[in-house]
């Protein structure tokens, strides 16, 4: 070889390796709180107060992030979970918000629990740039991302639900005439628009009755007489469990024999359907997007396996049965998705594109065939429904994946 | 005649602070002051934040000091007070446009006028009656700011997203910072106004009701009077610390307002120690901080952690941090000599 040759094949090989090495420094790019060996992320969960029974989402993330950690992190960074109590409080959401923000200086805030919380946050994450990232609460308001960029929420929203629901009822059964029963509150309204939307131009003809009640009321009997005596043959039950029961049960005990359909807020059968008796909710409709673990269908699933393996290993204090540690387990593998997808580019810009970018993604806890979609005009990753019937002590699922997308 | 026997043998409901003993030295007032101009010059924005909330915690504690400390009344119903006060705030600024400077006075006006009329059928009230009645005022808030009537205004459980204000006149300091200032402005204007109420005739007519209502009945106060007009100060000044904090966390909700703030405002009176104003600013540490340092030693048991820690200051130190004053102002002197 000659000189000219060796020199020449040196100094390309030099050439080569610039060029690889300036191309990994370009690919590196970090925002706040990340470094080559950690992800700083935030988190606010009511641990105290009213709602401390959520609580256990929080903590299931955190099982779930250390198991990611064990095995190596993602990329080599391992994640560091900052998660903080706000007592269901919005000032103190607000504070504790900032705290990670600005204190603690987290890449995003991830899963932060409860409407009345993440609507006093949103503002200020939406002015920091800082993602406010598959929000913990089902209103419609957080796929909104041309006002609102850096917030987004994961679960199916309230509305999308109702819709599936009146669409059901249009094509199976036009001429209903549907006597509503809603909570007096956001979210009760939510339902309430998205039933409307469903039906469309025929929402007031086929409507006959729309019940409010406060959730300050002991008892709700007299709204179901009233309901029945308005001649409804199909009755939406928009109720959180407690009302759901008595509900079911007033119309069991009156006679009042409508099609129901309960939203998914209440589908538990073990503190809704069985305190009503099993004899009262047969037939009652509702949706599902996550597998329920008491249903023995799952049992030889394989990702229900996963989900049990993880609760037994890493999780042995919390509840398997109770739905929220489900939740919390899916909803921290999509942010495990997220944060693949980024790569070495973890800035908030990247995680909200690739937050944006989940094309049919699953986390297996969900019914098969529900997938997680966004594109940067969709902020509204699961929005795929199952619905259900309820047969001797257990629901059915039947019909199609449906899906409905509403726009915040 | 037992009702005179009653109130001449029955202990005071609080223990009577000497009106020369409400406030700190001159020398120790100042310092303080040119401590807390100075901080936003060495901390963080979220450290400035957290203190603005500090400052305005404060103020109500201090609302709260005025009617228990000075007129002996109890009251479990400051959340009512403070909510009516951020929603009067954020209702006049969002939907009308107002300077959120000129909502404070409104703000405070509003809920003088609430709490005066509320003083009035609570004056057939003492003691623990009355404290259940407030009591009953602070649970019924939350559920009122929800009702469908008042939703247009109030954003119903959706609650208001309030502007932040920019610091005016183009001043080069951050919002978080002018914020600061101004509510440190008002808190000091607040504080000396109460003082100076305390040690006036009005408070001596306060002091001697809470003393003993028949000796001062019979010196001729006016007792229905002075006991609703420290009714009515003292929701006025909590009407202007809730717009305060409206503006400082930019968001009012009815769920930020429950018996569980007219909790923490009575116990941060508590340890901060009835009846002497400068105490307001420990009592607010105490319920702003300790609930955080409580999450760090455990977050399953935060809520035990802070019982524990209350319940270690209650034993200790029973009249809370004026106690903790009197004792340093006794070695300071023992030093001298």
């Amino acid at each position: 070889m000659s000189m000219v040759r060796k020199v020449a094949s040196i100094s390309a090989a030099l050439l080569l390796c610039a060029a690889t090495s300036t191309a990994a420094l370009a690919q590196k790019k970090y925002g706040p709180g990340v470094s080559d060996t950690e992800i700083k992320i935030g988190n606010i969960m009511p641990y105290s107060g009213p709602a401390s029974a959520y609580g256990v989402i929080g903590r299931t993330e955190a099982a779930y992030f250390k198991k990611i950690n064990d095995a190596g992190g993602i990329n080599g960074r391992k994640i560091n979970f900052i998660s903080y109590d706000d007592a269901y409080s919005p000032p103190k959401a607000v504070e504790q918000a900032r705290k990670l923000v600005e204190s603690d200086e987290v890449l995003f805030i991830f899963n932060p629990l409860g409407t009345p919380s993440n609507s006093a946050i949103h503002k200020y994450m939406n002015a920091k740039k800082v993602p406010q990232l598959f929000v913990a609460t089902g209103a419609t308001k957080w796929n909104d991302p041309k006002n609102f960029p850096w917030t987004m929420g994961w679960q199916p929203n309230y509305q999308s639900e109702t819709q599936i629901y009146a669409k059901y009822l249009l094509k199976e059964k036009p001429d209903a005439k549907i006597g509503v029963l809603f909570q007096n509150d956001d979210y009760g309204k939510d339902y309430l628009k998205g039933l409307k939307d469903g039906l469309g131009a025929k929402a007031s003809s086929m409507i006959v009755m729309e019940e409010s009640y406060e959730t300050s009321e002991p008892t709700i009997d007299n709204h179901i007489v009233k309901l029945k005596a308005s001649g409804a043959d199909v009755f939406v039950n928009i109720t959180t469990p407690k009302f759901a029961a008595q509900a079911i049960k007033k119309a069991g005990e009156i006679g009042w024999t409508p099609t129901q359909f309960l939203n998914n807020v209440s589908a538990s059968v073990g503190s809704v359907i069985k305190p009503a008796g099993y004899e009262n909710a047969q037939n009652i409709i509702s949706a599902a997007y996550v597998k329920d673990v008491t249903d023995p269908q799952w049992h030889d699933d394989a990702g229900m396996r996963e989900f049990l393996a993880f609760m037994e290993r890493d999780f042995p204090e919390g509840n398997k049965l109770d739905g929220s540690t489900v939740v919390g387990y899916g909803v921290a593998q999509t942010l495990v998705q997220v944060l693949k997808q980024c790569g070495d580019d973890l800035t908030r810009e990247n995680v909200m594109k690739q937050a944006a970018n989940l094309k049919s993604f699953r986390t297996e806890v969900l019914l098969p065939g529900i997938t997680i979609n966004t594109s940067p005009t969709d902020f509204a990753p699961i929005s795929q429904l199952q619905l259900m019937r309820f047969k001797g002590e257990k629901w059915e699922l039947f019909g199609d994946i449906i899906s409905a997308d509403v726009d915040g | 005649m037992s009702a005179l026997q009653d109130s001449v043998t029955r202990a005071p409901a609080v223990a009577a602070v000497p009106k020369g003993n409400i406030a700190l030295g001159y020398l120790t007032s100042t310092m303080v002051v040119i401590l807390l101009f100075a901080v936003p010059l060495f901390a963080k924005n979220f450290v400035i934040f957290q203190m603005t909330i500090w400052l305005i915690y404060a103020i109500a504690i201090l609302a709260l000091n005025i009617l228990t400390g000075g007129s002996g009344q109890f009251s479990l119903g400051q959340s009512a007070f403070y909510a009516l006060g951020a929603y009067t705030s954020a209702i006049l600024m969002e939907h009308f446009g107002v300077n959120y400077v000129l909502t404070l006075p409104v703000a405070g006006a509003l809920c003088f006028a609430f709490g005066f009329l509320f003083g009035l059928p609570a004056l057939r009230l003492s003691g623990i009656y009355l404290a259940l009645a407030t009591f009953a005022l602070a649970t019924a808030m939350p559920q009122i700011l929800k009702l469908g009537v008042f939703e247009h205004w109030t954003g119903g459980v959706q609650g208001l997203v309030v502007t932040k204000p920019d610091a005016p006149f183009g001043l080069p300091i951050s919002q978080d910072v002018w914020l600061y200032y101004f509510t440190l402005v008002i808190s000091i204007v607040i504080y000396v106004f109460a003082v100076n109420l305390l040690k006036s005739r009005t408070g001596r007519a306060m002091m001697a009701i809470r003393d003993n209502e028949i000796a001062a009945s019979a010196m001729g106060v006016n007792v229905s009077l002075y006991k609703t007009l420290a009714f009515g100060i003292s929701a006025g000044t909590t009407g202007v610390a809730g717009g305060l904090g409206a503006i400082a966390v930019q968001f009012v909700a009815p769920d930020g307002y429950t018996i569980q703030l007219a909790i923490a405002l009575f116990l941060g009176m508590v340890v901060g120690g009835v009846g002497w104003l400068p105490g307001s600013l420990v009592g607010s540490a105490f319920i702003v901080f300790v609930p955080n340092l409580a999450e760090e030693v455990s977050k399953g048991l935060s809520g035990a952690v802070f019982g524990a820690i209350l319940i270690v200051v209650i034993f200790l130190v029973p009249h809370g941090s004026r106690q903790v004053a009197y004792k340093i102002q006794d070695i300071v002197r023992k030093i001298r000599k």
